[in-house]
């Protein structure tokens, strides 16, 4: 599960309200290189919720120099800055972990990359 | 051969053999790859840009990899875990969900800018647990996956409805959520070609509001005009017997087998009047 993925998604716990951000535990993190599309990551920019996306990055120790905060009109022309941004959001998975929503509590393991979000009948 | 959504629930039903068959079987392979190209192009995303898509029921990833070839990113959820796996085997480009789309879409709001679902939502409109009620699973995933889409988006599914009424039962259910939109059919005039596809736009699209031309031969879709007048009358062909020559022919087989036997007049095998 990539982090751009993360900061997509929320709980859909009945009870939950917002469900974001789910909270992320991992016991394995794995890197692998993507193509750089600079105007992909422009384009995200605006969707994403910065400050949680700075949180887990430095959480998984991959934040290399990520900005504190986005510019006024959500766009970034430095090259090497959006490199750096790619890499937290594209290059960096998480294997072995998982995902607790906020509100409920209710835990979503991640095998494999891949996040079970299953719930039960009450939920 | 009945349905699969008969036989059982999906998690079910794609296992481990079934899930094979979608990287072995050449033939689920070019069907599943040209359902998919076909629903990326009605997406009608704008050209050169580079999309994020979320793929409903992606299972092993073939419909994911037909995103990716068109140069976007995308985000898979299915419900069976054989299916998955045989998606990250293949190292698709996508992060792929196990999740049951019936729960829910669990993204926040404005994620994506199109939505593709390949063979799946006949799925939905089965209970295959006692819990489960059609109604209800559709409309919490249509409004989920409404507010997930950016306004203007695009939702494209390829469909294979049961009966025009289970049709009719989905698209009630996405446009009580908010969707507009309708279906375009492939090749309706072929049973082995013709393919339904359900497109929602969330929201007013930025691009035209009128639905894609469906596919087909041109020819197939009208009926050839003939100028000509039927005349009706029944002309006599060689070889062939006329009605008043057959009945003589009857009555005379009778008389020969001492059966009673009207006489014969001018009226005998006349031709009657219509009203008769």
């Amino acid at each position: 599960m990539k982090l751009l993925t993360h900061n997509m998604m929320r709980s859909h716990c009945k009870g939950a309200v917002n469900g974001f951000p789910l909270k992320l535990n991992f016991s394995q993190v794995n890197i692998k290189e993507i193509e750089f599309n600079p105007d992909f990551i422009n384009r995200m920019l605006s969707r994403l919720e910065w400050s949680v996306l700075v949180d887990t990055a430095t959480q998984l120790g991959v934040n290399e120099g990520l900005p504190e905060m986005l510019p006024e009109n959500q766009e970034i022309d430095d090259e090497e800055t959006l490199k750096k941004i790619h890499h937290v959001l594209l290059e960096v998975e998480v294997v072995e972990g998982e995902l607790e929503c906020p509100e409920t509590g209710k835990k979503f393991p991640i095998s494999k990359g891949i996040p079970d979000m299953r719930l039960n009948e009450d939920e | 051969m009945s349905r699969p959504e008969h036989i059982g629930p999906p998690e079910l039903f794609y296992n481990d053999t079934e899930a094979a068959k979608y990287s072995n079987n050449s033939r689920i392979i070019d069907i599943q790859m040209s359902m998919s190209s076909r629903a990326v192009e009605l997406l009608n995303l704008p050209e050169d840009q580079t999309a994020f898509i979320l793929d409903v029921g992606c299972g092993s990833g073939l419909s994911g990899e037909a995103i990716t070839e068109e140069g976007h990113f995308w985000v898979g959820m299915d419900i069976s875990p054989s299916m998955l796996e045989v998606a990250v085997d293949r190292e698709v480009d996508g992060d792929v969900v196990l999740s049951d789309i019936g729960e829910g879409v669990p993204f926040r709001a404005g994620t994506f800018d199109g939505v593709i679902s390949i063979s799946v939502l006949q799925w939905l409109c089965n209970a295959d647990k006692a819990n489960h009620n059609p109604f209800k699973r559709l409309r919490r995933f249509f409004t989920m996956l409404f507010s997930s889409m950016r306004s203007g988006g695009r939702a494209v599914f390829q469909v294979y409805p049961e009966s025009p009424k289970q049709m009719e039962l989905i698209t009630e259910q996405a446009t009580r959520c908010g969707f507009t939109g309708g279906v375009v059919v492939d090749y309706p005039n072929s049973t082995k070609a013709k393919k339904i596809f359900l497109c929602l736009f969330a929201g007013t699209p930025v691009s035209s509001v009128t639905l894609p031309q469906g596919l087909g031969d041109e020819e197939e879709n009208t009926v050839k005009y003939n100028s000509e007048r039927f005349t009706g009358k029944k002309r006599k062909r060689k070889g062939e017997v006329t009605k008043k020559e057959w009945i003589a022919h009857k009555k005379q087989k009778m008389r020969s087998q001492g059966k009673e036997v009207t006489a014969d007049s001018k009226y005998s095998g006349r031709k009657r009047k219509p009203k008769f």
